[in-house]
């Protein structure tokens, strides 16, 4: 009843005032509700289309930190092109920018110009989404020659189209503690360690059994077995697929030997039982737990981080022993792109041999191009942390030598379930490797089956 | 009804209603302004309702129809009917059961202890003391604690290795627990971490129903020889029935839906090496954002949905029931 009484207080034309300003504020508040969720649709603010003043806006989506912006590539580009402005938008974790991109080439909306893909993605993309994103294959500015044919051949379709150009690699070495190899009585100049396992996984497993044996108090010679079975898969040419496509990880000797590797590591305690980027994995470095880490080169800077001034003077790093790539990123031009031949152009300028060198210069992001791998700035790179290690001779060789791996859609299912149920299970929760085999197996069945 | 008849009042019809006068000798009101008393009201409601159907019940309906087919995120426009397939999946799935037996004993660990600390708490706090306020701000200060930033703490506090737990536990010389790779330890950890943020929050509700309750029954309880224990289990405590129902409704519902605390705490959506504190929530994040199972996933939400449903359902039953017994 309050509200009749109120009521009668006001005189009618105020009242009359009062309700209309109310009646048109909510009108106008479910106008512009419903206005935004139409708009959401066709706009997409994520992919800016015109940068006023005739410029073009060319957008590009990224995931974590690319450097570009860092590098002073963007500026560099805006330079020589003063029609083009470039925008970056970029998302921390691949895990979310990911479903989203996915989301996004489905609606045909929302698009960056650019989108860049992780390597464990590409070819799911290649296979699913290749009607969605532009060949590049013959873009003008591209060249295939430039890459790596290992690289290269990771965005290939079935029918040959390119929907990506690489961007960084992964090739992985070894990184380890001398301070800790001494005390084990292992050398520690860069090249003997190599020697220790030179050509085998096997003989880095027979290394670390042999570390144990006089390794310091609280120190086991690798982080986790995941790093280990990781590292050791990724060296085959066929790992979770055949060639057709078909999925063979059940059997893949690949998988086997590494799976094998990995239990044996686990039993012969050489592991530290650590899962990598768990927040114990970091504190575990600055504390000095383990003694070597499978690293690729974009981990050398995560490592320095980690370790900090206490692990100074203390890390190296020494071949693998076998070439292998872990991680890395492509760009792709979605077929819906709002500015496609200006994001093909600047895509294959900032993949180009030239630009790569300066990304490794000011980023550290091992090149994909050949050209660039072969350049004195990166084959002569050393680093400081790792007692000046000569990084850029250990990784472009182990980079040379990939083996064109046969990939398929799901191999980062397979793995994470793999690694972190399958090892996990035996590694922390001391469950047979049959047990750890089998939950693995359930649960890849249950994420591929359609 | 009372605004038809003041409606009919203002058109100069029979005065049907002592509350409101037409104004004296005014003029005759235009057809507009019949038209906009009419409609008004529903245009105040209106937003509430428009952002409602869209952000609420659309959402929930497109769920429930997408469950009913096979939905890739490769491919969330191009759905194909698949009936019921999705939820007779589920009724077969172990990594659903296990999720909802984790979301169950994550639940009764998390909301059990959160609910009597926060009733404990509020009756301190409903007690003269110095500094109220300060202490109520404090109550609050975990809830206002972003879940990301409290869990991150808490799975360092709970680390194997160099967790300050396990430092507390071997001083008192008791083995460190692996706390993430069990799974008692595990749900206890996750747990905790719910508890911390929600206690504090409960407790204020609590304690401005307990400000409500009328002194002079207190003062009669004291009369009659009631001791304080007394007074708090026979005065307090049943006047605080609806509120403490209210909370347990809500919590029952947080718990349900608990995502944030067991992705963060392992870091991964697995929810352990074993699933062992996988919640329903984490399970339908895998199944869709992993595996890219939106319909599996779709059919996950419907099912928390309806789980939900029962449980309000059981609660409903029995306030009926303690409330016909009083």
């Amino acid at each position: 009843m309050l509200p009749l009484q109120t009521r009668r207080e006001i005189s009618p034309r105020l009242r009359h005032l009062k309700r209309l300003s109310a009646a048109t504020l909510s009108a106008l508040l479910g106008a512009t509700l419903l206005g935004a969720c139409a708009d959401d649709g066709g706009s997409g603010s994520a992919a800016g289309d015109s940068g006023g003043e005739g410029k073009t806006t060319v957008s590009v989506g990224v995931f974590g930190v690319f450097g570009y912006k860092q590098a002073g590539l963007y500026d560099e580009y805006e330079r020589n092109h003063p029609d083009i402005r470039i925008k970056e938008n970029a998302t921390e974790r691949n895990e979310d920018y990911y479903p989203a991109l996915l989301n996004h080439l489905a609606a045909g909306s929302g698009l960056n110009d650019i989108q860049a893909v992780e390597v464990d993605n590409v070819n799911e993309m290649a296979t699913l989404q290749a009607d969605r994103l532009t060949d590049l294959k013959s873009a003008p500015g591209v060249r295939e020659s430039d890459f790596l044919d290992w690289k290269w051949d990771q965005a290939k379709t079935k029918d040959g189209k390119v929907i990506g150009l690489g961007t960084d690699i992964g090739p992985m070495g070894v990184c380890y503690r001398k301070d800790h190899f001494k005390k084990a009585g292992l050398p520690t100049d860069r090249d003997k360690v190599g020697k220790l396992w030179a050509g085998d996984w096997e003989k880095y497993v027979e290394t670390g059994e042999r570390f144990m044996d006089k390794a310091p108090k609280g120190v086991s010679f690798m982080d986790g077995a995941s790093g280990l079975y990781n590292a050791s898969v990724s060296g085959y040419e066929r790992k979770n697929y055949a060639p057709g496509g078909k999925l063979i990880y059940k059997k893949s000797q690949a998988v086997e030997e590494s799976w094998d590797l990995a239990m044996r590591a686990v039993k012969g305690k050489t592991t530290a039982r650590l899962k990598q980027f768990d927040t114990q994995w970091d504190q575990a470095y600055s504390n000095g737990a383990f003694a070597t880490v499978v690293c690729p080169p974009w981990m050398l800077g995560y490592i320095k981080e980690k370790s900090g001034t206490k692990g100074a003077d203390k890390w190296d790093v020494a071949p693998a022993p076998k070439p292998a790539n872990w991680g890395g990123s492509f760009l792709s031009v979605p077929a819906k792109a709002k500015n496609r031949d200006e994001a093909v152009k600047l895509a294959a300028w900032l993949t180009a041999p030239e630009q790569q060198e300066k990304l490794f210069k000011k980023q550290a992001s091992f090149p994909s191009s050949t050209k660039a791998l072969e350049s004195t700035g990166v084959r002569g790179a050393r680093h400081a942390y790792f007692d000046n290690a000569p990084i850029g001779r250990i990784f472009s060789d182990a980079a040379l030598e990939v083996p064109k791996a046969v990939l398929g859609p799901k191999d980062q299912i397979i793995k994470q379930y793999i690694t972190d149920i399958g090892i996990l299970q035996v590694e922390q929760q001391g469950k047979s490797p049959g047990q750890g085999w089998d939950a693995a197996v359930k649960k890849i069945d249950d994420a591929v089956e359609d | 009804m009372t605004l038809s008849r003041t409606e009919r009042a203002r058109a100069g019809g029979p005065v049907a209603t002592t509350e409101v006068k037409a104004p004296p000798q005014g003029p005759r009101p235009s057809r507009r302004h019949r038209w906009d008393a009419r409609w008004s009201p529903y245009a105040f409601i209106t937003p509430f309702f428009v952002f409602f159907a869209a952000f609420g019940l659309f959402p929930l309906i497109y769920t429930g129809w997408a469950s009913l087919h096979r939905v890739s995120l490769h491919n969330p426009t191009e759905m194909e009917w698949s009936g019921l397939h999705n939820y007779t999946r589920l009724l077969e799935d172990e990594f659903f059961w296990n999720a909802l037996g984790n979301t169950f004993t994550i639940g009764v660990l998390s909301t059990v202890p959160q609910l009597l600390m926060a009733l404990g708490l509020a009756h301190l706090l409903h007690a003269r003391l110095r500094g109220s306020a300060f202490f109520r701000v404090a109550l609050l200060t975990p809830y206002a604690t972003s879940v990301a930033a409290a869990t991150l703490v808490f799975a360092m506090l709970y680390g194997r290795d160099y967790g300050m737990v396990n430092w507390a536990l071997e001083l008192v010389g008791v083995g460190p627990v692996d706390w993430e790779g069990g799974s008692w330890s595990s749900q206890f950890a996750v747990s905790s971490i719910v508890i911390w943020r929600w206690t504090g929050y409960n407790a204020l509700i609590y304690l401005a129903a307990m400000q409500a309750i009328p002194d002079d029954l207190y003062e009669s309880a004291a009369l009659d020889g009631a001791s304080a224990w007394q007074r708090f289990v026979h005065v307090t405590v049943p006047s605080l029935r609806p509120t403490i129902l209210f909370t347990v409704v809500v919590s029952t519902i947080g718990a349900t839906q608990l995502f944030g605390e067991p992705l963060l705490f392992g870091g991964s959506q697995t929810g352990g090496g074993s699933h062992q504190y996988q919640t329903l929530g984490l399970y339908l994040y895998e199944q869709g954002w992993f595996s890219f199972h939106l319909g599996r996933a779709a059919a996950v939400a419907w099912a928390m949905f309806l789980i939900l449903i029962v449980v309000g359902l059981v609660y409903w039953l029995i306030a009926r029931r303690l409330s016909k017994s009083h």
